[in-house]
């Protein structure tokens, strides 16, 4: 069977890649291993024993940053939009109330207007007014897209503008835990990426969760006759003097000159032999524990009306796995019930991620696996009393996933969520054909993911010759 | 095909790609870029409609002459002859 390109894995850069190519008539086929799309932005679905029925969760998305109103230009997510021919209000966004940065001795809150932020920190760290106005400018005046260029220290570039210590923690956290592969700091260019998407532009959610970004993009995709095939792992990337002309299913090969990847560079470099060859990525070590509750009422505005809340119990943000299994010391409690509009029938939910350590739950047997998920569960219920003052709703429900959950439905080595810490900025990679989108292209997030795909599309399936 | 109807074929694509935008008051000798929020991913969607919808082929290395809807005609007149 020939196409004129392949891609692999149906997350939220492989559809939008596809969708692309099919757009303008290219034949593509998008292959996924699992029996749903969404990658690592999926979802899934647990029976509620109490009233019958069935509970849907998302899994991934928190949040979708890159808030913008309608009608607003030249933002990633307006130029997604255009690109994928979607409208505005398919997207049915429930803007975010406000979320917080929680340090020991300080709060700092930030909305979809940055104003706030800024006033928080006028008004918080009075002395770093101008320094902080310098960093918005840097940010501001960086052209995160420019695909050539090199790494850079976030931790750096932040000392050189700003005194405070604990004001560089507090910017950090959130851009950190939202999508660093590296420990401890990121790429000045990500760092800016993840600025702009959290701070300048905010948060929404779509109504119904991450199935409604799902379902357009299928719709999409069948409108423009692409192709999708489920329960179809490659399981080898064909080469041919250094080209890549297909792949293997099975006992079936698919050729194309083009193959467009978004399993990461590691896991790309396992299944194509002459790319393993050349390069070694390393697998990246930042992954998660989410635990999430469903209480039997929303947690009453006067107790919480925030989104998300980043918390951290010192002063120094510390973001690498954890020694023990999972770290409490920090965690992002996100309340899904708290995007507009606020309303407070129904059913509560709270969802907690810790950073955990991969090789530590691989490791654990059947029986002390199910007791150290409780153990996290215990945990995350423990801090949410904390910082919820007077919290006393009834949990109904409680589900914990892990670094190997991850693993099995993502099949990203080691469970690891941002990728490899090495990037593949322009998607090339030394295999002629062969293109890496999304995580290890290194945009991340929903947007991030979706403008991935489609940028590397263009470049190397439309623009680009082999196609 | 005449000069308006060539105008009219990239006007229509444009309306499809950025449907939100008014095509109606455009000054054809100024840049598509300073009037319209056009970023090269859209220009590489005009050049793609081109192709899909007129079979017209436009290399990259002439991108720069789709600049403004003036260009635009006297580069693409001769390919729709």
């Amino acid at each position: 069977m020939k196409y004129d390109a392949i891609v692999i894995g149906a997350g939220m850069s492989g559809l939008a890649a596809g969708i692309r190519l099919a757009m303008f008539d290219k034949k593509v086929v998008i292959l996924e291993k699992h029996s749903i799309p969404g990658g690592l932005n999926s979802y899934y679905q647990r029976k509620n024993f109490d009233k019958g029925g069935i509970r849907q969760f998302d899994v991934g998305l928190h949040a979708l940053t890159n808030f913008i109103k309608k009608g607003e230009k030249g933002k990633p997510f307006s130029k997604l939009l255009k690109q994928l021919r979607l409208s505005y209000d398919d997207f049915k966004l429930c803007p975010q109330s406000y979320s917080k940065i929680l340090f020991p001795d300080y709060s700092l809150s930030f909305s979809n207007e940055f104003e706030l932020l800024q006033n928080e920190v006028m008004e918080k760290f009075p002395r770093e007014k101008d320094n902080f106005m310098k960093l918005v400018t840097r940010v501001r005046d960086f052209n995160e897209l420019d695909l050539t260029i090199s790494y850079s220290s976030s931790r750096e570039v932040l000392r050189e503008i700003i005194q405070d210590e604990v004001l560089i923690e507090m910017i950090l956290c959130p851009l950190l835990i939202y999508g660093s592969a590296w420990e401890d700091d990121m790429d000045f260019a990500q760092f800016v990426i993840m600025f702009k998407s959290l701070y300048f532009e905010g948060f929404s959610r779509p109504e119904g969760g991450v199935r409604t970004i799902i379902t357009l993009l299928m719709e999409k995709l069948k409108s423009v006759g692409g192709e999708i095939r489920f329960k179809t792992p490659v399981s080898e990337i064909i080469t041919q003097d250094g080209k890549a002309i297909g792949v293997k299913i099975g006992d079936e090969e698919i050729h194309a000159p083009v193959i467009l990847s978004s399993i990461g560079l590691p896991e790309t470099a396992k299944i194509t032999q002459a790319l393993h060859e050349k390069m070694n990525p390393p697998i990246g070590a930042m992954t998660f524990l989410e635990s999430i509750f469903v209480l039997d009422k929303k947690i009453p505005l006067e107790k919480n009306d925030s989104t998300i809340i980043f918390y951290n119990d010192s002063s120094k943000y510390t973001y690498r796995p954890a020694q023990n299994f999972f770290d409490p010391s920090s965690a992002v409690i996100c309340f899904p019930d708290n995007y507009e509009p606020l309303v407070r029938e129904g059913e509560g939910v709270v969802r907690i991620t810790y950073m955990a350590n991969y090789s530590q739950w691989k490791e654990l047997p059947r029986p002390q696996y199910e007791e150290k998920k409780a153990e996290v569960a215990e945990s995350a219920l423990h801090l949410l009393k904390k910082v919820i003052t007077g919290f006393d709703e009834k949990v109904l429900f409680k589900d914990v996933f892990s670094p190997t959950t991850i693993e099995r439905y993502t099949w990203h080595l080691d469970g690891t969520v941002y990728g490899s810490t090495e990037k593949s900025r322009d998607g090339r990679t030394p295999i002629q054909g062969l293109f890496i989108i999304g995580t290890d292209q290194g945009f991340l997030g929903i947007v991030g993911s979706l403008l991935s795909g489609i940028s590397m599309a263009n470049l190397h399936g439309l623009m680009g010759a082999e196609a | 095909m005449t000069a308006a109807n060539v105008r009219q074929i990239v006007l229509d694509i444009i309306s499809d790609i950025a449907p939100d935008e008014d095509v109606s008051t455009l000054d054809d000798s100024k840049s598509l870029r300073e009037q319209l929020d056009l970023d090269s991913m859209d220009f590489l969607d005009i050049v793609m409609e081109l192709r899909k919808r007129h079979k017209v082929e436009v290399p990259q290395e002439d991108y720069p002459k789709l600049a403004t809807l003036e260009s635009c005609v006297s580069y693409l007149s001769p390919k729709f002859a």
